[in-house]
């Protein structure tokens, strides 16, 4: 059969009629979806105007969802500020999730059995215990300890000697929480990154001669990194997200600024459409910058990586175009 | 007079109870190539990861190159080495696998010069023309910027024994190279191995291909159940068996 010259066998292809009207009902709901969210209603003021002796009232309109207010305070400087904080936040909590996960798991894998169950019950201590509770825990953690000597243990030898007030502010230990309850979760993440590892791959490197650390850093990780990245991305997602938690130990991140905000004006769901607008913008960012380090560490893994969105897209309208030429008989381009 | 590369005395290996290697004696003569053959489980692929300390052994005195593997004698007592000292044993022992191993994230390039920067601190440009000069030799030139997955099981493996070659080993050990490949891949690997045998370097081979044995082996060993059941010149072990057991493999495997 072929689908090129005047003696082509005519293909009919099969009809979607139960996918044709499910996407017309999608089609309506959405435009419904769309009508609502930009729609306005009445404020619920009458105004009312007396003109040549007659009285004539009418309500001022408004946006139903506060698209006004919204753009007013989207870009206000206090907004701003709490969005820097909670990217800090975030940054740093992952950032000490990561390496101290990492190094968790390599514990994990330690012929050491000390080691190997110190790194298990740190995961089983802090997945254990609500990641509030933890949060509180770090921020009240004066009442435990007012100063931190570290020294020998029964000898009288001290190295560091800190108070833990001065140190500790609302913000230092809400990282140092989210921190410390991601490092158990990305120990996990990590230890299956590192599992996935052919053990091929660690002989082959051990009898060119690497050392352990030289194998680990070299074979090992960038190996795992594959596995580890999607996980990973997905950590990062929930941690911008739970450091909204902060505000209850005072901390002004997104959520509190936009709060302190509607606490003044009560406007709190312009507000709160605020705040999530910019927790889906910075989603968004991480979601596209997860793609790209995908890609990266995705070779030599595969035999084709997969397209760029942007690459897709060209593939998409060089395939229209040669669909098009099929109809008018000219023969479709083989796409490569 | 020149100590044999490799020389096993006595050479015992269990695991979790089951004993793999149950004294095995073995010589190897520099610059000849040595073939292991028997049925599987008879621990020629534990003997050959002994020599390379992939394993420890328990029992019994494995020497290369005149020098004790793992161990150093003094003053009558065997002190196990360090790490380091071990992994500088090893990358004078090149080693090619079953299922090739190469490094998947890097490539073919990368692969056969990473051992050299990292391990023996090769300039890079110095690694790169060394890797060129192999690849050219394992008939793989212009196959620099491949990743190995992009590569058949023939051409995989040939990198590999490119990446162990890169080290400069005075030991070869061929871990059943050419059992992961399609038959008609197996030609090209054999014949790499063959013009490595031909410029001298001294290789331990275990192999399911008696005709490569009969061909390059200088001498061949017998396994069976973690020992040795015969040796020699293959055209003796090989054409005239004398135990029941070789007789039995051989109307098998032929």
């Amino acid at each position: 059969m072929t689908s090129n010259g005047d003696d082509a066998v005519k293909v009919v292809p099969v009809r979607h009629y139960s996918r044709w009207a499910g996407t017309f009902v999608v089609l309506i709901l959405l435009a419904m979806l769309i009508h609502t969210i930009f729609s306005k209603i009445g404020t619920g003021i009458n105004i009312c105007v007396r003109t040549h002796g007659l009285r004539h009232c009418h309500q001022p309109q408004r946006w139903r969802f506060y698209w006004n207010v919204v753009f007013h305070f989207f870009t206000s400087s206090d907004v701003i500020h709490g969005l820097y904080v909670t990217l800090e936040l975030t940054v740093a909590a992952m950032t000490i999730g990561i390496v101290l996960g990492v190094i968790l798991a390599v514990m994990r894998r330690s012929q050491s059995r000390l080691l190997s169950s110190t790194a298990w019950t740190y995961t089983w201590f802090f997945r254990g215990t609500p990641v509030l509770v933890q949060l509180l825990f770090w921020f009240n953690i004066a009442a435990l300890y007012k100063t931190i000597t570290i020294g020998l243990p029964f000898l009288p030898v001290t190295f560091v000697h800190l108070n833990v007030l001065s140190i500790l502010n609302p913000f230092r230990s809400a990282v140092l929480a989210l921190g410390l309850n991601e490092a158990a979760y990305m120990s996990e993440i990590a230890r299956a990154g590192l599992l996935a590892v052919d053990e091929g791959q660690i002989e082959a490197a051990t009898s060119i001669g690497m050392t352990r650390i030289q194998s680990l850093r070299l074979v090992v990780l960038p190996q795992a990194m594959r596995v580890i990245i999607p996980p990973t991305g997905n950590e990062v997602i929930s941690m911008l997200k739970t450091t909204s938690l902060v505000s209850v130990v005072g901390v002004t991140d997104l959520l509190a600024a936009v709060t302190n905000i509607s606490a003044v004006n009560f406007l709190t769901m312009a507000l709160l459409i605020v705040a999530s607008i910019w927790y889906l913008i910075v989603t968004t960012i991480l979601s596209i910058g997860q793609f790209y380090l995908e890609r990266h560490y995705a070779k030599g893994a595969l035999r084709n990586p997969p397209p760029t969105p942007i690459q897709r897209l060209r593939g998409d309208l060089k395939g229209v175009a040669s669909k098009y030429r099929t109809k008018r008989g000219v023969p479709a381009e083989v796409p490569t | 007079m020149t100590s044999p590369m490799v020389e096993a005395i006595g050479v015992r290996k269990s695991y979790v109870g089951v004993e793999v290697l149950k004294g095995v004696d073995l010589t190897v003569t520099r610059g000849e190539v040595t073939c292991l053959i028997g049925p599987s489980g008879s621990g020629k692929s534990t003997l050959l990861r002994c020599i390379n300390h992939l394993e420890k052994h328990d029992a019994g005195e494995l020497r290369v190159d005149g020098e004790l593997v793992g161990y150093e004698a003094r003053n009558g007592k065997l002190y196990e080495l360090s790490d380091k000292r071990i992994c500088g044993e090893r990358a004078q022992i090149g080693m090619v696998f079953q299922r090739f191993n190469l490094f998947q994230h890097l490539t073919v390039m990368e692969n056969i010069t990473v051992g050299q920067i990292r391990v023996k601190g090769v300039k890079e440009d110095v690694a790169n023309a060394k890797a060129r000069e192999l690849l050219a030799r394992v008939g793989l030139d212009g196959k620099e910027k491949h990743y190995p997955a992009q590569l058949s099981g023939g051409q995989q493996q040939r990198v590999a024994i490119a990446r162990a070659l890169a080290m400069d080993p005075k030991l070869m050990l061929f871990d059943e190279p050419t059992s992961a490949l399609d038959p008609e891949l197996v030609g090209e690997v054999l014949d790499v191995m063959k013009d490595l045998a031909r410029t001298g370097m001294t290789m331990i081979v275990v192999t399911h291909e008696m005709n490569f044995a009969r061909e390059v082996a200088n001498t061949v060993y017998f396994l069976d159940g973690g020992v040795i059941e015969e040796s020699g010149a293959p055209k003796d072990v090989l054409t005239n068996p004398r135990t029941v057991r070789l007789q039995g493999f051989l109307s098998k495997v032929l």
